[in-house]
C-alpha cells in the first residue's frame, strides 16, 4: 500500500515544507485546535489579568458570611461561595495560582528533562548509565502519593513548594523521552555527515540534535500543562497544597463539598466546571499536536 | 529469567533505601524548621515539660540532631532501618503498631484496587476495540470524545461530584423504593463494612475512570496500528473470518502495550486511591496515609509509603516478566 | 481437489449447516459448494478497475487490466513500485484494505465464478483454498506472537476443521516439504527464530498448505540474498511443477521472470502495456517502457558503457494524462500520443502492445 501512496503524491512538489511548518499548517486548520487554544488564552488571562474580567479585585472582593450560599442571581451570576463571597470572582482569581504553578512546572521540568535527556542520550557511558538510574529512583515513586507525602513532611505549602514538590517528581519521563529520542536522531546520517565535517559537539546538539528530537517532549510538555493544573488542584483539596486565604479552585471546591450535599449544587458546578475545562483544553491542545507531528496515530 | 529477576530484586535495594532515606530527611528538615511534632500534638492544652519530654524520648524525637538545621541525622535513619529489617515499623500517637494499621486497612485498599483495574481494563479495551475496528466511525468518535472528557476531570472532581449523584439522588431514590441493601449499600455515600465489595463499587468505578480512558485510547491506537501490519493482511489471505483475524492475530499484539500499561498504572491507582478513600471515607490504605498526614504521624508516613513503594516496584517487575510472555521477541538474561 | 459434485448458486453456501453434526460444518467451509467449473479455464481477470479513495483525491491504480493464467503455467507481472502490480494481486485475493481501496470494474474469474462478486463470506472460503498468496517480507508477514507450527496449522483448523493435533502434524510435513531441517522440531519456535531464507520457506508452506489451484507470490525474493534467492525460486519452480498449479509472480526483477516466467505482463501507472510470452519479450519488446527496462539491466556484455535509465517519474494516479501515460518518459512519443490513449494492439501471435508506434519499436 504504501508504495502506492509513495506513488500517487509524487509530483505532488508544492505540498513540501519541514515538519513543524507542516504540523503547523495542520494545526491552524483543526477547528478542535482553535478552541481549545482560545479557551487556554481566555483562562491564561484570568491568571494574569483578573482585573480585565471582575472588578472586585484579586482578593475575591467584599464577602458577606449574610449572603453565604446565595444561588445565582443578577448580582452575583454564579452565586456566592461559603463565606458569602462572590463566586464568579472566586472563579477567575482561583486560575492564578493552577495556571502559575502549571507554568512555571512545565518549563522547569522541560529544561532539566531535555538537558538530562540530551547528555545521557548523546554522550553516553557511565554518565548515561548514572543518570538512567537516578530517572528509575524517581520513576519508582508514585506521583500523586509522592507529593502529598512530601509536601506533608515538608510543612510548609505554598505555590514554591508545591512547584518544587511537582518539578521533584515529574522530571524522569521527559527525561526518559528526550533520551530515546536524542539516541534515535544520533545514529542518523546527516549527524554522522555534520559530524565527519568537523562539527563540534555543541553545533550538533544545538543544530542538529535538538530540533530533531524535541518534538515528542513538546506535546508531552502540553499535557503536562494540563496534568499540573489538575496536580494542584487535587493536592489543594487534599490539604497539602495552597491554603487559605489564597483563592484557587481546589479551595474552592472543598468547602463547597460539603454543603453542595445539603443541596446547593451551584457551590460545586462553578469551580469543577473551571478546572474541567481548563485540564481538557489543554489535553486537547496536546492531542492536536500530538496527531500534527506523528501523523502515524491518524 | 531466574536471574533477571533476581537482578531485578537486588536493585530495589537502592531505590527503597533512597525513598526512604528521603523521607526521613524531609521529616528531619521539618522538625528541625517547625520543631517537635509532639507539642503541636497537644494544641493549646500543653503538658508540663517533664511529661513531654518523657513523650518525646517515647517516639525517638530526643535527639539532638533535631536542634541543627540540615543535620541529616543518619543515627536516627539507622535505628529505623534496623527497625524495619527486624519487622518493627514502629507505633503511631495512640501506641498502636503500624504493621496493625496496615493490616487492617491494606485488604480494603485491594479490593478497591481490584475492582478499578477489572473495571478500567474490561470497559477500557472494549471501548477501545470497538473504536479501532470501525475508525472515524460513529463509535470512534463518541468513544474519542468521551475518554477525552474522562481523562480531564480530575479524580478529586469526579469523586465529589458521583458521590453526590450517586450517594444522595441513586441511593436515595433507591431506598426509598425498597431495593436490596448491598444495592443501596452501592450507592451509599460512605463505605459500609457489613458490605466490604459493594460498597466499593462506586469508589471503585471512580478511581478507575481516569485509566479507562488511557487505556481505551491505547488499545484503540494499537488495534490500528496492528491491523495496518503485514501478517494481518496474511491471516486475511489465510481466508480467516474478520472476528478471528482481528481477535486473534491482531488483538493479541495491540494488548502487549495495554497490559504493560495496566501494570504500571497499579501505581497510580494507590495515589488515585488516597483521593478517592477520602473522599469516600474508605478505612483503606490511603485513608491511613490521609489520616496520618493530617494528624502530622511521619512514622506511619514513612511506613506506608515504603510499603507502597515496594508494591509499586513489584507491580513493574510483574508487568516486564509478562512483557517477556505476550512478546516472544523478547528475552531477559 | 475435487470441485466436481455438486454445482450450487453461490448464495446457497450457507444451507450445508442444516445437515448438522461438525462433519457438515467442515463441509461448509469447503469453497467447493461455490459452483467451479472444473471445464473452465483457471484464473481470467478481465478489464480489472481499482481506485484508492484519499484525502489527496482518487487515485486509479488500476485501469483495465486483463489476463489469464492456467494449470501449470508461470505468468510474470512485471513493473516497478507504484505501477499497480501488488494492488492487482490483492485484488484476485480479495484482501484490498477497503476504504480507501475499491474494485470499481471488471471481472476475475476462477473456474468460471467470478470471485468479484461472491460475498465475502463465501470469498474467505476461496483464499488460502482455491487460491494463496506468499508475501514479500517474511519477517513481518508472519505473526511475531504465534509459533509458526500455530499459524501452519490455522488452515487446517479454519479451513478443514481438523483437530489441533492432526494440524499440528499436517504444520510439520508442510516444513519439511519446503526443506526446512529436523522440521517437526521447529514448529514450537517463532518466526524471529528463522532465517530470512528459512521464513520465506515458511511463508510457501503456509500458502501451499491447502493445495492451491492459484499461488500468487509477490516479490518473493526481493528481501533475500541472492544465493538464497536462487534457492527460493527454484523451490517454487519445483513445487510448482509437482502440484501443477498456476503460478503469478509479481517482481521489479526482469531477471527472475526471465528465468522461470511462461508468460509475461509489462505493467505501467496501473495498465497493462505488453503482453506476451517471455521470450518474444525479452528478444524483441513492442513497448518503449519494456525496451527501456530491459535495457537498465545491468549486463557483463556492456561492462564498462553507462547503463541506461528511465528519465523521468511515473505519472500521479490521482491525475492520469489523458493520451498515454508512458509518453513523458518515451523517447518515440509524438503529438498524438499526448490526446489519444493507446489501446493493447496485436502485435503478433498471441502478443499485444500499448503503443500507437509499436512496429518502429519492434523494429528497431
Amino acid at each position: 500500500m504504501s508504495e502506492l501512496a509513495t506513488a500517487a503524491t509524487a509530483g505532488h512538489t508544492e505540498r513540501s515544507g519541514s515538519l513543524w511548518a507542516d504540523a503547523w499548517r495542520e494545526l491552524y486548520r483543526n477547528p478542535v485546535f482553535v478552541v481549545a487554544s482560545v479557551v487556554v488564552l481566555i483562562v491564561m488571562s484570568w491568571a494574569v489579568f483578573p482585573t480585565l474580567w471582575t472588578s472586585t479585585g484579586t482578593d475575591g472582593g467584599t464577602c458577606e458570611l449574610v449572603d453565604s450560599r446565595l444561588g445565582p442571581s443578577s448580582e452575583h451570576i454564579f452565586g456566592t461561595t461559603f463565606q458569602g463571597c462572590d463566586m464568579y470572582s472566586h472563579v477567575i482569581n482561583g486560575a492564578r495560582p493552577s495556571i502559575i504553578i502549571a507554568v512555571l512546572v512545565t518549563l522547569a521540568t522541560t529544561l532539566i528533562g531535555v538537558a538530562l535527556g540530551v547528555i545521557a542520550g548523546f554522550y553516553g557511558g557511565w554518565l548515561d548509565t548514572v543518570l538512567s538510574r537516578i530517572t528509575d529512583v524517581f520513576l519508582g515513586l508514585p506521583f500523586l502519593l509522592g507529593a502529598l507525602v512530601f509536601l506533608a513532611l515538608l510543612g510548609e505549602q505554598n505555590i514554591w513548594t508545591v512547584s518544587a514538590v511537582l518539578v521533584v517528581l515529574s522530571w524522569p519521563p521527559i527525561t526518559r523521552i528526550m533520551r530515546g529520542s536524542v539516541i534515535q536522531v544520533k545514529a542518523l546520517d546527516y549527524v554522522e555527515a555534520a559530524r565527519a565535517l568537523g562539527a563540534s559537539n555543541m553545533s550538533i546538539i544545538f543544530r542538529h540534535i535538538l530540533p530533531n528530537s524535541i518534538a515528542p517532549v513538546i506535546v508531552l510538555a502540553t499535557l503536562y500543562l494540563g496534568g499540573f493544573v489538575s496536580a494542584e488542584a487535587t493536592l489543594t483539596f487534599l490539604g497539602v497544597g495552597l491554603q487559605i486565604p489564597e483563592i484557587s479552585w481546589g479551595i474552592t471546591v472543598a468547602q463547597g463539598q460539603d454543603y453542595a450535599i445539603a443541596g446547593y449544587p451551584h457551590l460545586l458546578i462553578f469551580p469543577c466546571a473551571a478546572l474541567i475545562i481548563t485540564v481538557l483544553a489543554f489535553i486537547v491542545m496536546g492531542d492536536a499536536m500530538r496527531d500534527a507531528l506523528d501523523p502515524r496515530g491518524r | 529469567m531466574g536471574r533477571y529477576v533476581l537482578r531485578r530484586l537486588l536493585q530495589f535495594i537502592p531505590v527503597l533505601l533512597g525513598t526512604m532515606f528521603l523521607l526521613h530527611y524531609l521529616q528531619t528538615v521539618s522538625i528541625q524548621i517547625n520543631g517537635n511534632p509532639i507539642t503541636a500534638l497537644f494544641g493549646d492544652r500543653q503538658p508540663p515539660p517533664q511529661t513531654l519530654a518523657a513523650i518525646t524520648t517515647a517516639f525517638g524525637l530526643d535527639d539532638p540532631c533535631l536542634q541543627q538545621t540540615g543535620n541529616p541525622c543518619l543515627g536516627m535513619f539507622l535505628d529505623r532501618m534496623s527497625g524495619y529489617t527486624q519487622g518493627d515499623f514502629g507505633v503511631d500517637f495512640n501506641r498502636q503498631p503500624i504493621t496493625r494499621l496496615i493490616a487492617d486497612a491494606a485488604p480494603v485498599t485491594v479490593r478497591l484496587t481490584i475492582i478499578a483495574v477489572l473495571f478500567e481494563s474490561l470497559v477500557g479495551i472494549l471501548a477501545g476495540v470497538v473504536a479501532g475496528i470501525r475508525k472515524n466511525g460513529f463509535a470512534d468518535n463518541f468513544i474519542r470524545l468521551s475518554t477525552t472528557l474522562v481523562i480531564s476531570v480530575p479524580v478529586f472532581v469526579l469523586g465529589v461530584l458521583v458521590q453526590i449523584g450517586s450517594g444522595l439522588y441513586v441511593g436515595v431514590w433507591l431506598r426509598d423504593n425498597g431495593a436490596p441493601e448491598w444495592l443501596s449499600a452501592a450507592f451509599s455515600v460512605t463505605y459500609q463494612t457489613d458490605h466490604p465489595w459493594a460498597s466499593l463499587l462506586v469508589p471503585g468505578v471512580v478511581l478507575g475512570a481516569f485509566s479507562l480512558g488511557f487505556i481505551a485510547r491505547l488499545t484503540r491506537t494499537s488495534l490500528i496500528e496492528t491491523l495496518r501490519a503485514d501478517y494481518v493482511r496474511t491471516a486475511r489471505a489465510k481466508g480467516l473470518s474478520r472476528r478471528r483475524v482481528v481477535g486473534i492475530h491482531a488483538l493479541r499484539n495491540s494488548l502487549i502495550p495495554v497490559v504493560t500499561y495496566i501494570g504500571i498504572d497499579l501505581g497510580a491507582l494507590m495515589g488515585g486511591a488516597l483521593v478517592t478513600e477520602g473522599i469516600f471515607n474508605i478505612p483503606g490504605v490511603g485513608g491511613l496515609v490521609f489520616g496520618s498526614v493530617a494528624a502530622g504521624e511521619t512514622p506511619v508516613i514513612i511506613a506506608v509509603v515504603t510499603m507502597l513503594t515496594l508494591v509499586f516496584l513489584l507491580a513493574s517487575l510483574l508487568v516486564d516478566v509478562l512483557y517477556a510472555v505476550l512478546d516472544p521477541r523478547i528475552r531477559y538474561e | 481437489m475435487s470441485a466436481t459434485q455438486d454445482i450450487k448458486p453461490a448464495d446457497t453456501v450457507g444451507i450445508g449447516r442444516e445437515a448438522s453434526e461438525k462433519q457438515s460444518r467442515k463441509e461448509a467451509a469447503r469453497s467447493d459448494a461455490l459452483g467451479f467449473d472444473p471445464s473452465a479455464p483457471l484464473l481470467e481477470v478481465e478489464d480489472l478497475h481499482v481506485e484508492f479513495r484519499t484525502r489527496e483525491g482518487v487515485a486509479h491504480a488500476i485501469n483495465g487490466a486483463s489476463f489469464s493464467l492456467s494449470e501449470g503455467e508461470t505468468l510474470g507481472i512485471l513493473g516497478e513500485s507504484g505501477s499497480g502490480k501488488s494492488v492487482t494481486a490483492q485484488a484476485i485475493m480479495g484482501i484490498l484494505d477497503s476504504p480507501p481501496a475499491f474494485v470499481t470494474g471488471g471481472q476475475v474469474r476462477l473456474r468460471g465464478v467470478d470471485l468479484l462478486t461472491l460475498p465475502e463470506e463465501s470469498r474467505r472460503l476461496v483464499r488460502a483454498d482455491r487460491v494463496a498468496m506468499v508475501f514479500q517480507d517474511a519477517l513481518s508477514s508472519l505473526n511475531p506472537v504465534f509459533t509458526v507450527g500455530h499459524q501452519l496449522a490455522e488452515p487446517f483448523r479454519i479451513h478443514r476443521g481438523y483437530s489441533k493435533q492432526e494440524a499440528r502434524k499436517e504444520a510439520a510435513s508442510l516444513l519439511d516439504l519446503v526443506g526446512i531441517p529436523a522440521a517437526s522440531g521447529r514448529v514450537h519456535d517463532y518466526p524471529h527464530q528463522f532465517s530470512g531464507g528459512m521464513r520465506q520457506r515458511v511463508m510457501i508452506a503456509m500458502a501451499l498448505a491447502l493445495d492451491p489451484d492459484v499461488l500468487i507470490a509477490d516479490e518473493p525474493t526481493t528481501a533475500l540474498d541472492v544465493t538464497v534467492q536462487a534457492q527460493i525460486m527454484k523451490l517454487l519452480a519445483d513445487l510448482q511443477a509437482e502440484r501443477n498449479m498456476g503460478l503469478i509472480l509479481i517482481t521489479h526483477d526482469m531477471g527472475v521472470v526471465a528465468d522461470v516466467a511462461d508468460k509475461i505482463c509489462v505493467m505501467y501507472a496501473g495498465r497493462i502495456v505488453e503482453r506476451a510470452d517471455v521470450h518474444s519479450t525479452y528478444g524483441n519488446p513492442a513497448h518503449p517502457y519494456t525496451k527501456a527496462l530491459l535495457e537498465s539491466i545491468p549486463r557483463v556484455d556492456l561492462k564498462g558503457q553507462q547503463l541506461a535509465t528511465i528519465e523521468g517519474l511515473p505519472p500521479n494516479l490521482t491525475r492520469l494524462p489523458d493520451g498515454c501515460s508512458f509518453e513523458p518518459r518515451c523517447s518515440w512519443a509524438r503529438e498524438r500520443c499526448r490526446v489519444d490513449d493507446p489501446p493493447l494492439y496485436d502485435v503478433g501471435a498471441g502478443r499485444q502492445s500499448a503503443c500507437h508506434y509499436y512496429e518502429e519499436v519492434l523494429g528497431s
